[in-house]
């Protein structure tokens, strides 16, 4: 009260309480109105700020990768070795299985395994974003992360796997004899464009999958006649010529295996008309992807 | 009103209202999804879990929420911890809010104490950086010595209580969420918890406490609020609602 009384002494203009109110009511709307941290009706639209939340938790991210890594190999007795060893006694079965068919391909191993490391990619990573937002789903419950850390975190476990697995594989392409070139440079940029490309589409499928839990067991069988409906394991020339152009270029992961073909095996560049429309699919699923994803994560607390 | 004026409010909670909109029978598979659209028999059930909400809380101020199962008081504390986007009104927030709503959420069982202790810092929205100098801290209070580099599944579940608390609790929160927590480990380390978070408070920590116990309630909060079937029934003192409460009960 003491400062009430000094209030009204100090301001001869307010002389009626209502006005001394409506001044404190005034201040009181002031100090309210700054500085507050968070405001949910001034949020930036949600894809952005679903982006500048995953940078800030990027340590997170790196964390759950690590996990991720660490989790996996921590009782075997090879360790991370594994990381390069199993995809590539995967690709070696699968090579062997397949070679006396296509025994027409000149150094068929590489020929198979080039496909094979963007697929095992592709397929590991989508099936663990899946997985990791029904994990994640308990935590989403009980504190704020941004939500497609989940998803990132499974691209970038997966991007180790892949870099790592290149280098037996390029041991292979010179066993074989098959050409090694500058074309191989290209590379990065086909990692960059296949991770867009299965970010984009974790996002979608995980979105799905808060929907509709039945996704997650849905996408192992897609998958597996995904991976037959793609030409990994066998040449492009044993599909019948009538169809073979719709076949291949309805389907987006000939693109990408195809970005990855050219250099390691071809030893070359990848066709234009090839790297332009797998270009433009990869970066339009990951905005879409993005985009849908963070319009829909306000709900997902409801929904897990 | 002068004294309003000294107050900063830290949570302001303007009209909320939580909807949950469920289908009445629980639809798993996109084929009964399909079904029920063709037959146009989608019968969608809506409850308010929360229903025009008004909360101010200050700076430093410790409030006990009351109320029976089921009347909204984890969804009032999953607003305040932006879990759950309330479907109307505004929520303004003031610092970083921690939230102890479940402790070791985020732990691994074939991670070491130490390495969970960087992926739950980092769970909580800290940097590497922060939790490496915190570690030592860390340790000490959750009181594991040598397991500290032990897999989290050879725990037992005690320990791994104590290393939730004691990473949660490392950082001063500016807004503290305590979801029935107090009732952790041994007689001794509930001491050391609840010291620290009278010591929190004693710093300007603003507590938002949901209990069953109502000694717990008036021994730690200075207001209360009783929330009955997601609307607020009554709110002030502390001796006040809880005798309002109990009378009910």
């Amino acid at each position: 009260m003491q400062a009430w009384r000094e209030f009204r002494r100090g301001d001869g203009k307010c002389q009626s309480n209502e006005a001394i109110i409506c001044l404190l009511m005034k201040k009181l709307q002031a100090i309210q109105d700054v500085e507050f941290t968070y405001d949910s009706q001034q949020r930036p639209p949600p894809a952005l700020e679903e982006f500048l939340d995953a940078i800030k938790y990027r340590d997170l991210i790196y964390q759950l990768v690590l996990r991720d890594i660490i989790a996996r190999y921590k009782r075997s007795v090879l360790g991370v070795f594994w990381t390069m060893l199993q995809p590539l006694g995967m690709m070696l079965v699968m090579a062997v299985v397949f070679s006396t068919l296509f025994h027409q391909i000149h150094g068929y191993v590489a020929y198979v395994l080039s496909g094979l490391i963007a697929w095992t990619f592709f397929s590991q990573t989508t099936s663990a974003a899946i997985f990791q937002i029904v994990w994640g789903g308990v935590l989403i419950r009980r504190i704020y992360i941004p939500m497609t850390s989940f998803s990132i975190s499974s691209i970038g476990t997966g991007m180790v796997n892949l870099i790592l697995s290149l280098v037996p594989l390029l041991i292979i392409v010179l066993i074989v004899g098959r050409p090694i070139t500058w074309a191989l440079l290209f590379l990065p940029i086909s990692i960059l464009l296949l991770t867009a490309f299965t970010l984009g589409l974790s996002l979608i499928l995980s979105t799905m999958t808060i929907y509709f839990p039945d996704v997650r067991e849905m996408y192992q069988i897609i998958i597996q006649a995904w991976m037959y409906l793609t030409p990994i394991v066998y040449p492009t020339t044993i599909i019948p010529e009538t169809y073979r152009f719709w076949f291949l270029h309805l389907n987006p992961m000939y693109y990408m295996i195809d970005m990855f073909r050219a250099p390691i095996y071809d030893g070359a560049l990848p066709a234009l008309d090839v790297f332009i429309p797998g270009a433009l699919i990869s970066l339009i699923t990951l905005v879409v992807g993005w985009i849908y994803f963070a319009v829909k994560a306000d709900e997902f607390a409801y929904r897990l | 009103m002068g004294y309003l004026c000294v107050m900063k409010p830290v949570i302001i909670l303007d009209n909320i209202s939580v909807r949950y909109r469920a289908p009445e029978v629980r639809v798993g598979t996109f084929k009964e999804y399909a079904i029920q659209i063709l037959k146009r028999q989608m019968r969608i059930k809506e409850f308010n879990a929360l229903s025009n909400v008004n909360i101010q809380v200050n700076e430093g101020e410790v409030i006990g929420i009351v109320g029976r199962n089921g009347a909204g008081k984890s969804t009032l504390l999953k607003v305040v911890s932006r879990v759950l986007i309330p479907t109307e009104g505004r929520v303004r927030l003031r610092g970083w809010v921690s939230p102890l709503l479940e402790l070791g959420a985020g732990f691994h069982p074939e991670l070491t104490g130490r390495e969970n202790i960087f992926l739950n810092g980092t769970l909580l929205g800290h940097k590497r950086r922060e939790v490496e100098t915190r570690l030592d801290e860390i340790i000490e209070f959750a009181e594991l010595g040598a397991f500290i580099d032990a897999p989290l599944r050879t725990y037992s579940s005690g320990m791994t209580a104590r290393l939730g608390f004691s990473i949660a609790t490392t950082w001063k929160p500016d807004i503290l969420i305590l979801d029935e927590i107090l009732a952790v480990g041994d007689e001794n380390f509930r001491n050391k918890c609840n010291a620290r978070i009278e010591h929190f408070r004693k710093e300007g920590t603003t507590t938002l406490l949901v209990s069953h116990s109502i000694d717990n309630i008036e021994a730690l909060c200075s207001r209360a609020i009783w929330l009955d079937r997601g609307v607020i029934k009554a709110s002030g003192s502390v001796q006040e609602i809880i005798a309002q409460y109990q009378h009910i009960q």
